[in-house]
């Protein structure tokens, strides 16, 4: 006995030591949480292969980001995300070792190194009007001569040296109606030409001295058409300009400061005349003319004369024209065919002569190709060998290179628009799944070495081994749904309107869909993506039948455009169908009905004040018809400041009008007064989520009901002063109100003013409560402000004989018509960070405490426990407060650095966080996408509900194993004993 | 304390309210019914209910701000807007009138005070209308202007209800006016208690309407008291750490120990006491039953 005690005494000691801990270690990184880094669609790209080192291509984006990729990977060797507001205008390299950027209308100059991205210098130019900006890097080799890179922006012509950014001089060219075109600077001359237009009519050459910055000589004709502004430069002393009726081509010509038009029509060189349009791309002594969905190349002669050299009638993107070897100059064209693309390099002055034919097979899924940089090298035979990188309609970016794809990249995903999760199909047998499953010996192995790590006894190399199999454990990645519904699609709307599937194991993409037009109108050759909904969810099909999304986008950005609804099968990716409704879009709004197949009823307001059903089934009908009275929704004017409620009233009327189109009355308005209050931010609950209890007991054993309708909106309005940045108002001029509104009956429920305080707002609606973010003006400080409402009118309901008895109205049916008696309970903290958004945890059960999703400035996700903004934290909380879980109350609220679920991540670009729920009540999903995608797993209140993945089940059985064992010795032992002393 | 303190407040308030007052000797006169009335915050909630029963009075068709005083000097003046009805989706037409004072602030701002409100009775056609919709189970409108200096102002602020909510012994209603100076942001409309669901189709007792009328401002956000340095230095040491785990008892340290501890003690004294008691108790036996023997 006294040896079981031993034992059990030393397996006690021996259990304790092995800590349990829930905080993120550094070795738990990317368990379950990953981060996909993207820069976006690329808008320039600079090639830098001349050194045998790196080779690597320079990019700048829409998303603003300028990017140095890999050129034989594609990986991103350093990158940099400029502000939302400072796009950037032109990317070069100078001196060999210096990436310049120019950003913000040619205000913002940066020069970063090429190797590792670090800012070399950055200069502010002087800027006093907007205009078009220019970027002219001097291409001269010669390191030991400093030329100055020359920068157009903001009326101004500067000359800043490349070494260290100083601003060696500047040119006012703020004249009024004065606009510049093009800056030219003939190499090996110090002389540069400034071609302007004055009032559109006027054509300026200045001769400026790249020096000193005076002006040599000026030249000024007049042309009697005047100008479209389409120009294209095509040698150094000659560009080429559309007249305003786009009809002739104008060479000017300005060799040694002498002005020269040459006029040709259109219609004289080509036969089927109409409006013309220069294409962008910069071939030399060439120019690339659009007439008729026609490209037209046209010759620039020695003498400005204009001659057609070939026409194509396909839709082909160009590339600028690069030197090759002798003189010779070449340009890259690739154009559709089937589901290929045909990518040919041609020599400019010879378009017969092709350098590179190659094919490739393109996904269909990736549109038409937008954008083509080529770039050529020498071939181990000594010939030329061309790289083409190819930005494709869908973003993405990719490198060909010997007639194959050398590596391509989902740039789609750094602009997405709109998120939703699925559930993965049912395994099912016969489905043949990613084998993960190990045999039993493996997996005994691979506990034996987490025990050993637990242990602190492996060696490196075991540790090495021990994440390995972490990381790629346990079959995260299968595509079948598992037990605690840790595995998802993640579905994500992107701006060029491509539907992607991530998985939520490591973050693959399953499949992806580019959204098409059905009618392939011209108007509409693809639409915008708009947003996403859950079409039909099968539960009680959930085996045969897969669940599908809606994708509602719009022909054109214009609010009026026609839309387009698109069902997307979830599992497969396939669309299964798609129509042009022939209404415009507004609002979407999924109703909490469903047909028999599943399908959920959905109403599409367009701009015209009638609503639509779908899906236009007469089953759908008849369920809509029988709420029709309850049906009740709102428009928010942002422009006029007025909310209005509306209810269904009958079916259209109107030729054009089905039986699924209804007009709506006006209910209820509710007018914020132009002069005082200007709405900057409206949110709602999100209509899926689960409240698990609808009382809150307080300390003193008191009962409150929380005020949980699902029809509260939440509207922040500023006085129009205010509206504008931070800071640009004093405290006085400045207020700031929030209220909760009734969405039935337009009853405002809460109202808060908070004097000298400002936007942007950011706020999340949960439950009861909303929690909102501004920045006080007087304090100098952000603010974070806590609103809960609670419902009075069910407070009677305490007594516990009532409940029993049955004499409580907590099963009557709630009307929005009857008064509201509410109770408002707020509080105020100072926030130290600035805010990008603001998200909510979610569960399945809603059992679960919440933690506010906070998306920094920085960047990064900081998870705060709601408790921190509890409006009944009081200074001194009582005992009973404080076993309640109530914090004393600060004046402000506390980041814990340990909080931010992103550890040292950063989601670049932040734009929007997404929560939702697995099955596991404990554990929450989020995603979060900017510019970068991050995702990981939450439990808010730890993993109360489940083993770690740490869990050592080794050690377990070798606790059990040695018990057993231990039993049977003292078994054995105390046997021995009494029948030695029997015989005694 | 906070009494006090609020009392010493609307005492100040009084005494500056007055000051200001001492401008024109009449609007002291004329706010002699309400006392304090003119002690009120402009941004605070300012609740002020008046309940009417409707009588036929005089209508005035469009409502204008009336000057009860020639005195150019006063800031106070009245103003009358007018409630409009609509059944159902008819047209809007005047179904009452509010009477207010509209007092100017020295900061600029406007406020209305002393709201008083009559209601018209029903005509006959319009009970007819109401009973249409109380049978449908339609929607009974009500709107005011936005603007009560400029009527309509910007738009008409429009509430509705269903028609069934409205009908108890009479006809009670309910409003509540947010204002935002002399400009209406909403008004929410109903019954004054609950309106039970499924509406029941119920006709009034007697057509006469019974109002209430409730105006609101918006209210001021609490703040956070002002932390003085002490406070704010100790609020710092708890952002750091959630909090000190208060210190725990020997025992509430210990325990997984102690027992363990224990059981092998009892178990220890256990086994010493019978190793003891055996040998002893076996002699004590052996001798009794010797000595049983030697009394035979």
């Amino acid at each position: 006995m006294a040896m079981a005690i031993r034992v059990f005494l030393l397996l006690l000691i021996f259990l304790s030591s092995a800590i349990v801990s829930f905080s993120l270690y550094e070795d738990q990184v990317g368990l379950m949480d990953w981060h996909q880094r993207y820069i976006g669609k690329v808008k320039h790209a600079v090639f830098h292969t001349q050194k045998t080192g790196r080779k690597r291509v320079i990019v700048s984006t829409e998303e603003n980001v300028v990017a140095s990729l890999d050129l034989r990977l594609g990986e991103i060797f350093w990158r940099h995300v400029l502000g939302t507001k400072d796009a950037i205008d032109g990317v070069d390299i100078a001196l060999g070792k210096y990436v310049i950027t120019l950003s913000s209308e040619g205000t913002t100059l940066r020069a970063w190194n090429l190797p590792d991205g670090q800012m070399v210098w950055e200069t502010s130019l002087h800027s006093a009007q907007h205009s078009k900006s220019l970027l002219s890097v001097p291409t001269n080799l010669k390191v030991d001569k400093d030329y100055p890179i020359i920068v157009f922006g903001g009326g101004y012509l500067h000359a800043v040296s490349a070494i260290d950014g100083e601003v060696l001089w500047k040119k006012d060219f703020t004249e009024e109606g004065f606009e510049i075109q093009r800056v030219l600077q003939p190499p090996g001359s110090s002389i540069i030409y400034v071609l302007g237009f004055l009032n559109s009519s006027e054509a300026v050459v200045y001769q400026i001295d790249s020096k000193s910055g005076e002006v040599v000589a000026q030249k000024s004709m007049v042309f009697p058409g005047g100008f479209s502004g389409e120009i294209s430069s095509v040698s150094n002393d000659k560009v080429v300009v559309l007249d305003s009726t786009r009809s002739i081509l104008v060479t000017i010509g300005f060799l040694d400061g002498d002005i020269s038009f040459q006029k040709t029509q259109i219609s004289d060189i080509v036969e089927d005349s109409g409006k013309a349009e220069i294409l962008s791309p910069l071939l030399s002594n060439m120019l690339a003319v659009k007439v008729n969905k026609r490209t037209i190349f046209v010759r620039v002669g020695g003498e400005g004369k204009l001659e057609v050299v070939d026409s194509l009638s396909d839709e082909i993107a160009m590339s600028d024209s690069l030197p090759v070897a002798d003189d010779q100059e070449a340009f890259a064209s690739v154009h559709h065919e089937g589901s290929k693309i045909h990518l040919m390099v041609k020599l400019v002055n010879d378009l017969d002569t092709v350098l590179l034919r190659e094919s490739i097979q393109m996904d269909q899924h990736r549109g038409r190709v937008h954008k083509v940089f080529i770039n050529n090298y020498i071939r181990t035979d000594r010939t030329n060998g061309f790289r083409a990188l190819i930005v494709m309609e869908d973003h993405s970016l990719l490198l060909l290179q010997q007639g194959a794809i050398v590596w391509s990249r989902e740039e789609g995903l750094a602009s997405v628009t709109d998120v939703t999760t699925v559930e993965l199909p049912v395994a099912k047998d016969g489905v043949s799944v990613a084998k993960v499953e190990h045999t039993l010996l493996e997996w005994l192995k691979g506990h034996m070495l987490k025990l050993k790590g637990s242990l602190l006894l492996a060696s490196p190399e075991e540790v090495v081994a021990i994440q390995e199999l972490r990381l790629k454990s346990s079959g995260k990645n299968k595509l079948t749904r598992d037990h605690n519904g840790f595995r998802k699609l993640i579905l994500a709307l992107t701006r060029a309107g491509k539907l992607f599937a991530l998985h939520t194991g490591d973050g693959r993409i399953v499949w992806s869909m580019l959204l098409n037009s059905p009618s392939k109108s011209e108007a509409c050759e693809r639409p915008n993506g708009i947003n996403l909904y859950q079409w039909q969810v099968p539960h009680h099909h959930a085996m045969d039948k897969n669940p599908s999304v809606l994708v509602v986008g719009r022909c054109g950005s214009d609010s009026s455009a026609p839309g387009v609804l698109s069902f997307v099968d979830v599992y497969t990716g396939k669309e299964l169908s798609s129509s042009d409704i022939g209404h415009s879009v507004v609002q979407v709004m999924p109703l909490p009905f469903t047909d028999s197949t599943e399908q959920r009823l959905h109403l599409i307001a367009d701009t015209d004040g009638h609503v639509h059903l779908y899906p236009k089934t007469s089953e759908a009908l008849s369920i809509f018809q029988r709420e029709f009275q309850n049906v009740y929704w709102y428009t928010v004017g942002a422009d006029d400041g007025i909310i209005r409620g509306h209810a269904m009233k009958s079916s259209c009327s109107g030729e054009t009008a089905d039986e699924y189109c209804f007009s709506t009355r006006e209910l209820w308005t509710v007018v914020f007064p132009s002069e005082s209050e200007k709405i900057i931010s409206t949110l709602t609950r999100k209509p899926n989520e689960v409240v698990h209890t609808q009382a809150k007991v307080n300390t003193d054993q008191d009962l409150l009901y929380k005020y949980v309708s699902k029809n509260l909106l939440f509207v922040a309005t500023v006085s129009p002063k205010g509206a504008g940045e931070i800071g640009s108002v004093t405290p006085e001029e400045s207020s700031l109100v929030v209220y909760l509104i009734d969405t039935i009956t337009g009853r405002i429920l809460h109202r808060l003013s908070h004097q000298g305080c400002q936007g942007p707002v950011h706020a999340v609606f949960s439950e009861n409560w909303v929690v909102y973010h501004y920045f006080n003006l007087r304090a100098h400080k952000y603010e974070v402000t806590v609103v809960e409402i609670y419902d009075q009118s069910r407070a009677e309901n305490k007594n516990v004989w009532k409940l029993i008895l049955g004499k409580h109205n907590l099963t009557a049916p709630i009307t929005s018509y009857s008064r509201p008696e509410v109770l408002t309970k707020s509080q105020s903290y100072f926030f130290a960070q600035s805010v990008k958004t603001i998200a909510v945890t979610s569960t399945t059960k809603g059992i679960t405490s919440k933690q506010l999703l906070i998306g920094t400035i920085g960047d990064q996700i900081l998870a705060l426990d709601k408790r921190f903004v509890d409006p009944r934290r009081t200074l001194n909380p009582s005992q009973a407060e404080k076993e309640e879980g109530i914090i004393p109350l600060t004046d402000s609220l506390p980041i814990i650095p340990q909080s931010y679920v992103t550890h040292s991540l950063k989601v670049e670009g932040l734009r929007g966080i997404v929560a939702a729920p697995t099955k596991l009540e404990s554990t929450t999903h989020v995603f979060a996408y900017g510019v970068d995608l991050f995702y990981t797993r939450l439990a808010p209140s730890k993993t109360y509900d489940s083993l770690t993945d740490d869990f050592s089940y080794a050690l377990l059985l070798i606790t059990i194993v040695a018990l057993v064992a231990a039993i049977y010795i003292t078994w054995v032992l105390s046997e021995k004993k009494e029948l030695s002393e029997k015989w005694r | 304390m906070a009494k006090l303190t609020l009392l010493l407040f609307l005492f100040t308030c009084f005494i500056f309210s007055s000051s200001f007052a001492f401008q024109s000797d009449e609007l002291l006169v004329d706010d002699d019914e309400f006392g304090l009335e003119g002690g009120a915050k402009p941004h605070s909630t300012e609740l002020y209910t008046s309940s009417s029963s409707s009588s036929p009075q005089q209508q005035q068709q469009t409502p204008t701000i009336r000057k009860r005083y020639s005195d150019p000097t006063d800031l106070d003046s009245k103003v009358q807007f007018t409630l409009q009805h609509a059944f159902g989706d008819s047209d809007f037409s005047p179904a009452g009138t509010f009477s207010a004072r509209l007092k100017s602030w020295s900061h600029g701002g406007k406020t209305l005070t002393k709201l008083r409100f009559s209601r018209n009775d029903f005509s006959a056609e319009e009970k007819d209308a109401f009973k249409n919709l109380l049978k449908g189970d339609e929607f009974y409108r009500i709107r005011l202007p936005s603007n009560v200096i400029s009527p309509p102002g910007k738009e008409f602020v429009i509430a509705s209800v269903r028609a069934r909510c409205l009908p108890r012994d009479g006809l009670d209603e309910h409003f509540i006016i947010h204002m935002e100076g002399a400009n209406i942001l909403a008004v929410s409309y109903g019954s004054p208690g609950a309106c039970q669901y499924p509406r029941q189709f119920k006709l009034p007792a007697k057509w006469a309407f019974n109002s209430h009328t409730i105006l609101k401002s918006s209210e001021q956000a609490p703040r956070t008291p002002i932390f003085t340095e002490e406070k704010i230095i100790g609020g710092e040491n708890v952002e750091g750490e959630v909090e000190p785990p208060p210190e725990r008892s020997f025992w509430a340290k210990y325990w997984m120990y102690l027992i363990p501890l224990g059981l092998v003690v009892m178990n220890a004294v256990t086994q010493v006491s019978n190793m003891a008691e055996e040998p002893t108790g076996g002699q004590a036996g052996g001798s009794q039953v010797q000595q049983s023997a030697r009394r035979r």
